[in-house]
């Protein structure tokens, strides 16, 4: 449950931002949010609105672009998908995978006035 | 704006119109899944659903809001920002490992859940170590010095982080406690981490390596159910062994699933209570450390402990 961090951290990079680019109000915060992040959307979400309150990102929309993971599996010699870090590969059944993507926790874009 | 050379800041641009797009020398946008054309009459954005007429009223500005903005006029705008949500944590943390590495400390981050036995197993490692080490605790918990105190006891300097609401340490308030502990050159500095086996593994502190705990009596599956600090984890001690006559726990079984998270993992097995396997543990410690200590002469010269370990 470090969602409340996450959300602490996203507000003091829009500040950051909001200084550096002069903006007064965020209309829409865009983020990509792998699935093996750790991190869970509604409860995202949630603290999103707490946290934002007061706020130049007060009245922020959140949208989610979740990211699929993916893995290199070494038997096949090809990049698969995977829904958890201990999946087997979904062809060849083999556990030598080396998870390659789907742990990104970043802000993309904002949508700012 | 762009975000690879910062041109276009507020640069307007009105759809449909006919003049020339400032924008056209050329370096790569790496935008993800859309694609953006910069040729003379603009931009054509590939995934835009709906037409821009002559009459077209929207403003875009720079690189517009594309796939973002509500339809029909819109005077907002778009900022790249592409920063990881955990980017200041992770500044922080380099900080600390720049520090950690430029005084030859070797730093643990022990993680596991609540109850694993991570406090009584670093007292006896103290008790066992401190003798050829010199050593240093940061305690980490929601409340309370209990667990600070026990290290103390010991005659080691702990110092301890409540964290209050906080699930977890960061690379910030490590860097904090370092102030007040101020760990001696080429010292081993243990952070026992907030009991909690989520939220620690995203949060880099600075350390060599994070040490998960798990006890036998938590169930083999753990490393299954909590992948992601299985995952983050160099090495698993898997605890309380003297209890396995006494429960249904498939060693075997636990060392597979935590290799299926982590292939890499490295596994030991020990009781923090009757010593049983703590050799091992010590042995890792110690050539790890030495590892990394390889042509710091400046730090070895004083070493406590000269001999190299016999593995």
């Amino acid at each position: 449950m470090h969602e409340m961090s996450l959300c602490e951290g996203i507000l003091q990079i829009i500040e950051d931002e909001a200084q550096k680019q002069q903006f007064t109000e965020v209309k829409q915060v865009i983020l990509d949010v792998g699935v093996l992040s750790g991190v869970e959307i509604t409860a995202l979400e949630f603290a999103f609105e707490v946290i934002m309150q007061g706020t130049v990102a007060e009245k922020a929309t959140l949208k989610i672009n979740e990211i699929e993971a993916q893995a290199w599996c070494m038997p096949c010699s090809k990049t698969v998908n995977i829904k958890q870090r201990y999946d087997a590969c979904p062809d060849c059944e083999s556990y030598q995978l080396q998870v390659s993507g789907g742990d990104e926790m970043r802000i993309k874009e904002l949508e700012v006035n | 704006m762009c975000t690879t050379c910062g041109c276009g800041t507020g640069e307007v641009k009105i759809e449909g119109h006919d003049h020339h797009h400032g924008h056209d020398h050329s370096h790569d946008h790496s935008h993800g899944d859309h694609e953006h054309s910069h040729g003379e009459q603009g931009h054509s954005h590939d995934h835009h659903h709906h037409e821009h007429s002559e009459q077209s009223q929207d403003i875009h500005y720079g690189t517009g809001p594309a796939h973002a903005h509500a339809p029909g006029l819109s005077q907002s705008r778009m900022v790249e920002i592409e920063q990881n949500i955990l980017g200041k944590n992770d500044e922080y943390a380099k900080e600390n490992r720049r520090f950690f590495t430029e005084n030859g400390i070797f730093t643990l981050n022990l993680v596991s859940s609540p109850g694993s036995g991570k406090t009584t197993l670093l007292t006896r490692t103290i008790n066992d170590l401190k003798d050829d080490l010199s050593l240093s605790v940061i305690e980490g918990d929601q409340q309370t010095t209990h667990d600070a105190e026990r290290i103390r006891e010991t005659g080691v300097s702990a110092v301890q982080i409540n964290t209050g609401k906080g699930c977890h340490l960061d690379a910030h308030m490590v860097g904090h406690a370092m102030e007040s502990l101020k760990p001696d050159k080429g010292s081993v500095l243990f952070v026992e981490n907030v009991g909690n086996l989520v939220c620690p593994a995203a949060f880099d502190l600075g350390e060599a390596h994070k040490v998960a705990i798990l006890s036998v009596t938590e169930g083999e599956d753990k490393p299954l159910k909590y992948p992601d600090m299985f995952f983050a984890a160099d090495i698993m001690l898997l605890n309380k062994i003297d209890l396995l006559p006494y429960l249904e726990f498939d060693v075997e079984k636990c060392i597979e699933y935590a290799r299926r998270v982590n292939p890499d993992i490295q596994v030991l097995q020990v009781s923090a209570t009757t010593g049983e396997g703590m050799d091992t543990w010590y042995q890792w410690v110690q050539a790890s450390r030495q590892m990394r200590l390889i042509g710091r002469a400046d730090i070895l010269s004083s070493d406590k402990s000269q001999k190299l370990v016999s593995v």
